[in-house]
């Protein structure tokens, strides 16, 4: 018998209200994707037809993919505005690899591209982490250092398919059950993610880094080795997304992932990661991500004119903030009105 | 009964830059035995705290452990070692779940080391249950009373069998239903030999808690050993025993008219029914212990903070509320507690702080004249000698006490009637603070109305034509300058009004 099962009504409301908004955040996003499919397929039917929609998920998979590392680092109230340039300058150099060395191994190729990014966020971190230097300045910094990098280190070459082993491309192109395996890797980021986040010390331990920093000191949290840790995994991530590029568009440039970051920083924030961090989770981000994928895709449907299509994300962008806002005052005075009323 | 300690502190020092905040303060904590820690605000007593939690590293002295020196590299070692704190402000993640916050970093594990949750909330359940709480383990900590989020400390630290449980004031924010439970909870802890550190200013509660008490002053050690020969006028003597030193004293002036005046002021949970008048030359002290709403009552009288019910008036006229810039107008001055965060702008020039208030004066068609903002500053320079290089140095440059009179003077420059200070000498060498106080004396002898806050008992006594004392945002005393004694205060202040 525990004291839950006794406890008056009222707690357990404040519980069932927690949950339900928790899931209200994702649900709504959910609702949002159809009240834009919806009159989209009816307008023009073509746009839910298989093929179609495999393009929408793998628009928004490499954005999905970034959102989960994003999600991790802003889940302890950091952020890392350097994923684009990383996600370019991974790209460049897994492209340049497999063209110089031709015989390279798929998966080894792909481990370079990963392996650059583990080094970009590694020194994202150790600048954080160590140097106590506010993440929006460091990563805003080493936006730009990685990308001239990418810029010095192509000199204006670019990758081209031809040059590049078939292996590789068949990767972007290819499906399991009509699924793209592009998509599939990224679900398997985000399930990964989901547990470790939920399920697992040292991933409950970053969201009370985020909730209050100094209580996580004061209760013996490593702080800054996790800090460390999320900017090594959000690099590491946006490595792995840089070689996925590869697969999927085969020609690569210094500029690839250019202006990436906002929105990937939009797609957490639409899916409902706070912002100062301690809550959200990383399904919700990828499905922001799905969610500003379709819009951009469905104003093209709908034939919007392209100079409206950026002012419209941005409005929904906007309004999807102040419905989390909304929610989350109303969650707050509704615990307060439960409160414990333990001890009358 | 003379078993050794679990904890001990042997002979520690800690300094902060040029304060030492504890020098050569020794503490022996015994199995079973409830013991108190005594003394004034900003007597030592949360450093001491902070160094049994593995936050600060003592420059001298060491930490001891079942009688074997220590080094806590963090607060992970001390809570490793067995040593739960409860701090006066909970530490909770609103966040996460009231389970979590219990078992952070300690969770049930169940397959492949996953968190179980289940058992996680289960003996959330249990230890709630052994406290005679009901609390969903499951609910975020967001919203929780004070009260519950004290629980929930409480909790955490049954759930690691803590052999040293530290309580920072944990009495202050409970009802006296809460504060029998929490005693309940203190024995049955000492009932299985674990020692507990007790910090209160409510000494009817150390009486009735504790075995053993260790009193601190000004960072110093001054006594400790068994309470049952003590009584409490006995422990304030030896809480604020100290000489009366060479302060400024303040020059006599006969009281005029009522400049200031605050009726039933009102706000929800910090303060209540707050009302007194401050006259022209008359030096007003607010006392009280940290906590007990003097700082808020000031920032509402200023209109930094709203009040929910109530008025302030100054000479007769309703001040609008909310509004410093009404205050202002109506011709009060504001020193704040925090001069580095709240007073005054460390990176810009003593000129352009002490202008800061007169901007609307030193303009000419919206324009500010460089010129008349360092006539200005060299006025106020000389008439308070202040001690500095150049009047474009950064005030972040200068001494503390040369800070604060930075901030005076950028307050006097506007020729106030109704001047506020908070903790006017914090933190400022004793030659200087005589300064300060002179200041304040020749200002009331002008006739400006002072509302000082303090929390030195020789300040409030030396200055102060009359000494207001607030518990628990309630005002409870009134003494006049010839009826305040160290004691009086220090008792009041304790909640201990005599009848």
């Amino acid at each position: 018998m525990t004291a839950t099962a006794t406890a008056p009504s009222r707690r357990t409301a404040a519980r069932r209200l927690t949950t339900r908004v928790g899931r209200v955040r994702e649900l709504g996003i959910v609702v949002a994707l159809a009240l834009v499919v919806i009159p989209t397929a009816i307008v023009n039917p073509r746009f839910v037809q298989p093929q179609s929609l495999r393009d929408l998920a793998l628009n928004a998979s490499i954005v999905a993919l970034l959102a989960v590392g994003q999600t991790l680092v802003v889940i302890t109230r950091n952020v890392d505005l350097s994923v684009g340039s990383v996600l370019g300058l991974s790209a460049f150099l897994t492209a340049q690899h497999f063209a110089d060395h031709p015989g390279t191994p798929l998966l080894a190729g792909i481990g370079f591209g990963v392996a650059t990014g583990f080094a970009c966020g590694l020194l994202n971190g150790l600048l954080v982490a160590l140097g106590n230097v506010p993440s929006l300045v460091v990563t805003l910094g080493t936006l730009y250092v990685f990308r001239g990098v990418d810029y010095a280190l192509a000199q204006g070459r670019q990758v081209n398919a031809s040059n590049l082993p078939d292996a590789l491309l068949d990767l972007g192109g290819s499906r399991v059950l009509g699924v793209p395996v592009l998509v599939l890797v990224t679900v398997a980021v985000i399930v990964v993610a989901a547990v470790y986040l939920r399920s697992y010390r040292s991933g409950r331990e970053l969201y009370a880094i985020g909730s209050n920093p100094e209580a996580a000191t004061l209760a013996g949290i490593p702080v800054a080795r996790r800090t460390l840790t999320t900017f090594v995994l959000s690099g590491l991530i946006a490595g792995l997304a840089g070689a996925l590029w590869v697969a999927r568009y085969g020609t690569v440039d210094a500029a690839a992932g250019t202006g990436l970051e906002l929105q990937v920083v939009a797609a957490v924030v639409v899916g409902g990661v706070a912002i100062f961090g301690g809550s959200g989770t990383v399904a919700g981000a990828a499905l922001g991500a799905l969610l500003l994928g379709t819009i951009t895709s469905c104003l093209v449907v709908l034939q919007i004119p392209a100079f409206w299509q950026q002012a419209i994300s941005g409005a929904l962008l906007l309004s999807a903030i102040t419905v989390d806002r909304l929610l989350a005052l109303r969650l707050a005075k509704a615990l307060r009105t439960t409160e414990g009323t333990s001890h009358a | 009964m003379d078993r050794p300690p679990v904890v001990a502190l042997d002979e520690v020092s800690k300094s902060f830059g040029a304060v030492r905040a504890l020098s050569g303060v020794s503490l022996r904590l015994l199995p079973g035995e409830a013991h108190a820690l005594l003394g004034e605000n900003g007597a030592g007593k949360s450093t001491l705290i902070k160094t049994l939690a593995g936050v600060h590293r003592p420059d001298a002295g060491r930490v001891l452990v079942d009688g074997e020196a220590v080094r806590f590299s963090g607060p992970a070692d001390a809570l490793a070692a067995g040593i739960a704190i409860i701090y006066q402000e909970p530490t909770l993640f609103g966040d996460l779940s009231v389970a979590e916050n219990v078992f952070m970093g300690r969770q049930p594990l169940g397959l492949g080391r996953r968190i179980d949750v289940a058992a996680m909330h289960a003996r959330t359940s249990e230890l709630f249950a052994r406290l005679g709480v009901r609390l969903d383990p499951a609910r975020p900590a967001r919203g929780l009373s004070i009260a519950d989020q004290q629980l929930v400390e409480i909790a955490k630290a049954l759930s690691f069998a803590a052999r040293v449980i530290v309580m920072d004031e944990p009495t202050a924010a409970l009802s006296a239903h809460e504060v029998q439970r929490l005693f309940g909870v203190v024995q049955a802890l000492r009932d299985q030999d674990a020692a507990v550190l007790f910090v209160s200013h409510r000494l009817g509660e150390v009486f009735e808690l504790c075995q053993r008490a260790t009193v601190l002053r000004d960072g110093e050690f001054v006594w400790s050993g068994g309470l049952e020969d003590e009584t409490p006028d006995s422990v304030v003597r030896r809480m604020v025993g100290r000489e009366l030193s060479q302060l400024f004293p303040k020059q006599d002036t006969t009281a005029g008219e009522v400049l200031l005046s605050v009726r039933r002021l009102t706000r929800e949970g910090v303060f209540t029914d707050v009302s007194f008048d401050v006259r022209a030359g008359e030096i007003v002290a607010l006392s009280g212990l940290v906590g007990a709403g003097r700082s808020e009552v000031a920032r509402a009288v200023f209109g930094i903070d709203r009040p929910d019910a109530g008025s302030v008036e100054v000479r007769g006229k309703k001040l609008r509320h909310g509004s410093p810039t009404a205050a202002m107008a109506a011709g009060i001055g504001f020193v704040p507690e925090d001069r580095r965060q709240q007073g005054l702008v460390m990176d810009a020039s003593i000129e352009r702080n002490t202008a800061l208030a007169s901007l609307g004066r030193l303009s000419t068609f919206g324009l500010l004249r460089g010129k008349s903002e360092r006539a200005l500053a060299e006025d106020w320079a000389v008439k308070l000698r202040l001690r500095f290089a150049r009047l474009g140095d950064p005030v972040g440059v200068l001494s503390g006490g040369n800070q604060q009179k930075v901030v005076l003077a950028k307050w006097l420059a506007r020729n106030p009637s109704v001047l506020i200070v908070d903790e006017p000498t914090r933190g400022i060498d004793v030659g200087t603070k005589a300064e300060v106080h002179r200041l304040l004396s020749e200002l009331a002898g002008q006739g400006v109305a002072v509302l000082m806050i303090s929390s030195e008992l020789p300040e409030v006594l030396g200055m102060a034509d009359r000494v207001l004392v607030m518990h628990e945002g309630r005002l409870v005393e009134e003494l006049a300058r010839h009826e305040t004694t160290e004691e009086r205060v220090a008792l009041a202040a304790a909640g201990q009004v005599a009848s």
